[in-house]
Formats: C-alpha cells, structure tokens, sequence
C-alpha cells in the first residue's frame, strides 16, 4: 500500500507535499488521456494513440527516475531522492498500460499471434524484456523487500533501471519507420543522464554545485 | 479544377455527408427504392458495380489520419499543415512512350461529366484500413487520350516537389520527391482511379489534392498523392519506399495476408473506428477482379 500511496508510508518517509503533488502530477498524462477518449480527440486509431501515449510516458518516466541521481549531486538537494521509488513505479505502471493495450487491444490475447510476433519482430522481442526487466523492480520496491533483500543485493538489483531504459529505447528505434528525430531527442536525454554519472566528472559536479550555492555569509 | 468552375460541379459532389449516410443506409435496408427519387438522379446513377456497401469512415478521420509525409510524419501532421499548398494552378507534364506527350492543365485532363463516385477499400500498409467513397475517372480513360506506344509497359509518376509548402520536404526522411508507379495492366484496369474528390467535396490537400491515385488492391502507398508528373517508362520505374527499404516495401505491394511486413504481420488490420482487428482479404478483397493480372507470379517473391 505504502509504494501506491507513498505519503501514508509511515515507517521510513513522513507525509510530504512534494511527494503528493508528484503523486497528482504523474496522473495527468492518464487523466488527459480519458478526457481525450470522452471527446474524440485521441486521434481516428485509438488503440494507436494509447499505445503511443503509454509508450512514450513510459520512456520519459524512467528518464525522470534516472534525472534523481544527477539532479541531486548538481543541486546538492539532497530531499529529491525521496522521489526517485514513487518517480521508477509510476514508469512501471505506463508501461502496464502499454503492455495491456498490446496484449489485449492489438493482440486480443490470441497467443498463437503474440508468440509469432514476439519470434519474428525484434522490436516487439526488446519490448517485451524491458516489461521484465521492470517486473522486479516493480517487485521488490516496498520497504520490506528492500530489507529482506538487503541493502546491497537490492541496489545491485535494481541497477537494473540502466538496461531496462536502454532496452526500452532500442524498441522506440526499431519500431520507427523513417523519422528518427524523436528517439535521437531521447537518445540524447539518456546518454547525458549515464554521462552524468562518470566518476571523472565528480570534480566538475562538484565546483558546478560550489558556484550555484548561494553565499551563506552575511554581513 | 473543380473549385476553379465551380458551374461544372455536379450535384453528387456537393452532397452532404450526411445524405450519402442516408443514402446508403436505406440501399443497405433494400427499402430505399421510393425514398431515392428524393435524391438527385446523378447521385442515384453513380453508384458503381466497384462499390463497396461497407459502412463508411467517418469524413473527420479520413482528414485528421493521413500518412503524407511531405506534411510530417505524423498522422495528424497533414491535417495541420498542408492547409497552405496552393493547388491553382495546377498541371501534370505528361512524358515518355505515348504520342502526346506535354504539359497539361488539370481542368483539360479532367472533364467534371466524367467524374463518377467509388466507394473503395484503402488498406494501409500499417495495418489499418478506412471505406472512403471517392470522386474520379478511372484512370485507363486518361492514360488512352496520351496514346501510349508499344514501348510503355509500366507509368511512373510523381508527387508536387515544393518545400515552400511541403515542410516534410526540408528534411531527408523520404528521397524527394515521391514516386510511384504501375504496370501498365494495372494502371488500365478499370478499378484504378485518378481522384479528384471524396464525400462529395474536391480532395481535401492532406488527403492528396488536387489530383491522386487510388488503387484499392494494392497498400496505400501505392495511391500517390498531388500528382504532377506522369511518365510512360519501358522498365519498372524505382518507387520511393521501395527506395526506403527494399525489403520492407515491394514494387507491386499488393494486399496479402500471407505476407508479412518484417515489422507487423499482415494477417489482419484495424478498420479505422474499430478497437479490435478484422482478418485481412488477398487483394484487400478486390481478388475476383485482380487475381488474374498475376497468374504465374509468385507473390511471396513479388509483394
């Protein structure tokens, strides 16, 4: 209960207002969704446009998990971090709607045709294992996993959000048809983010936040 | 050309969407017989033995999804943006194996009296199809005026080349500007259109005006959009997607079921308005009237 309604997890983080206004604001690409759907403004393929829609917020909610880390070691604020487990399952729960809209209004659970399009298309095969590349993670993002887990064996677990957001936009790439610019704006988003994280930039992190950080002298 | 006269305008091309639901909706009740005589007769006589009786796709999708890359890559991309091709004037250059060959104006290739109205089946290559009753000629009575010679064994043609308009064609996603072409058997077949409206109205621009292909058995991209050049070739001319992804995109790209697109399968498709798919028709359901161009060609090798 507490990974769906994070502000009532009483155990490890208290009630914050960030965390309920995230918690709202990641609802709304839903919310625009079905408000769409009421009046006739997703577009003449339907099933299309949610796939897409749920596709492409999947990608970008894995990109926010994977902006914690860098944003915090930039601004020093050390509170985003508490975002980061709510940030990684609302990415699980857009690819849910992803994989339900394939599995049931493009497939219509005929898995004589799920099978063959998962043997035959690569893209279908990468979209797949990046679903089960977030299944464990999803998993085992309570507390108590956390700590049944361990600490260690659970953060080396979930390094798995790395592959699974580079698998997720090999499957952007290999379904595009012939306008790569899209994916190639998402390329650059995710390489900035893994170069963020290189040791040899630490020193340059560091002088970068020492220059944002207001002066605390007064006189 | 039929905005530029607008007298010639019959009275099947400004009749409302709504009177051709109705229409069709007490033709497919079999109790319209009284009822029609309240339409106008050119409207009545215009139904083709080529129709299809299927429900129509609604006039606000057929314009709101279209694949036009010249306008973006997007659906919705042409919709928006090719508001601004000016289509007056308007000529085709006619080339190649035929006896007059030359720069036509639109209004001399295309008498309004014979426009006729088709309702046809477009299956695009991604897997969805719509039901869209076109204004046309069918194509062969064109393509005879230019005497082809012996020598034409294939048509070519091409799409408007204006980046000005186009803005898909300040970028290198497709080698501008678009081609396309048919055997000549094909090109003469009286289910081939030469279009120049649909619901009754001139071609909206995104659906590919003023001028355009359809050819119903085949994937929608063959249907080549703002026609401005048509060329009598003796050897198969190259095709834009064909050019893109040889692999993906054959010469004749007929609808066939039995083989796939190496990205989806082609078993079935998604009738625009549909949640789920129906199976997929050989020759999108025009084989009785096609079939037999490609007796003793195999399709698996020629899709």
């Amino acid at each position: 209960m507490s990974a769906l309604l994070p502000w009532l997890d009483e155990t490890a983080h208290m009630y914050t207002p960030l965390k309920a206004i995230v918690f709202i604001t990641a609802l709304v690409p839903l919310a625009l969704g079905i408000w769409d759907g009421f009046h006739d403004a997703l577009g003449a393929n339907l099933v299309e446009e949610i796939t897409f829609r749920s596709g492409r917020w999947t990608l970008r909610f894995l990109l926010i998990t994977l902006a914690i880390t860098p944003l915090r070691k930039c601004t020093g604020w050390s509170g985003v971090v508490r975002l980061r487990r709510m940030l990684g399952l609302y990415a699980f729960f857009y690819a849910c709607l992803h994989f339900t809209t394939w599995l049931w209004l493009e497939q219509f659970f005929s898995w004589a045709d799920i099978l063959e399009d998962l043997g035959k298309r690569r893209y279908i095969l990468v979209g797949f294992g990046t679903f089960l590349l977030l299944l464990p993670l999803a998993l085992t993002s309570t507390h108590g996993m956390q700590k049944r887990l361990g600490g260690g064996r659970w953060k080396q677990l979930h390094q798995l959000i790395y592959l699974a957001a580079g698998t997720a936009l090999l499957h952007f790439f290999w379904l595009t048809k012939a306008d790569y610019r899209d994916p190639l704006i998402y390329l650059c988003v995710l390489t900035s983010l893994y170069i963020l994280r290189l040791p040899a930039l630490e020193p340059w992190i560091t002088r970068l936040r020492s220059r944002l950080k207001p002066p605390t002298t007064r006189g | 050309m039929l905005i530029k006269n607008p007298e010639q305008i019959r009275a099947s091309e400004i009749t409302p969407e709504a009177i051709y639901l109705d229409r069709r909706r007490f033709i497919q009740r079999g109790i319209g017989t009284a009822l029609l005589t309240a339409i106008p007769a050119s409207l009545a006589s215009a139904a083709s033995r080529y129709s299809t009786t299927e429900e129509l796709t609604r006039l606000k999708d057929i314009t709101r999804y279209n694949n036009f890359y010249e306008f973006g890559t997007s659906k919705g991309s042409p919709g928006i943006h090719a508001g601004a091709l000016s289509t007056h004037p308007w000529s085709i250059t006619v080339s190649g194996a035929c006896e007059h060959p030359g720069n036509y104006d639109l209004a001399d290739l295309i008498k309004a009296a014979e426009v006729e109205e088709r309702i046809y089946r477009l299956r695009c290559v991604e897997a969805w199809s719509m039901v869209i009753p076109w204004q046309g000629v069918p194509m062969g009575k064109i393509l005879k005026r230019f005497a082809p010679t012996s020598k034409a064994r294939y048509v070519a043609f091409r799409t408007l080349l204006r980046p000005a308009e186009m803005p898909g064609q300040r970028r290198d996603i497709l080698p501008w500007p678009y081609r396309e072409g048919l055997r000549m058997d094909e090109a003469m077949h009286p289910l081939t259109l030469i279009a120049t409206g649909l619901y009754g109205k001139p071609l909206p621009n995104q659906n590919g005006a003023p001028i355009r292909l359809v050819v119903p058995w085949k994937y929608g991209f063959k249907s080549i959009k703002s026609i401005v050049s048509i060329e009598f070739t003796e050897s198969e001319p190259p095709t834009t997607w064909n050019l893109q992804g040889p692999d993906h995109y054959g010469f004749y790209a007929n609808v066939n079921p039995a083989v796939d697109h190496p990205r989806w399968s082609q078993k079935k498709e998604r009738r625009i308005g549909d949640i789920f798919k129906r199976p997929t028709l050989p020759f999108n359901g025009y084989a009785k009237e096609v079939a037999s161009l490609y007796t003793g060609m195999d399709l698996r090798k020629h899709y």
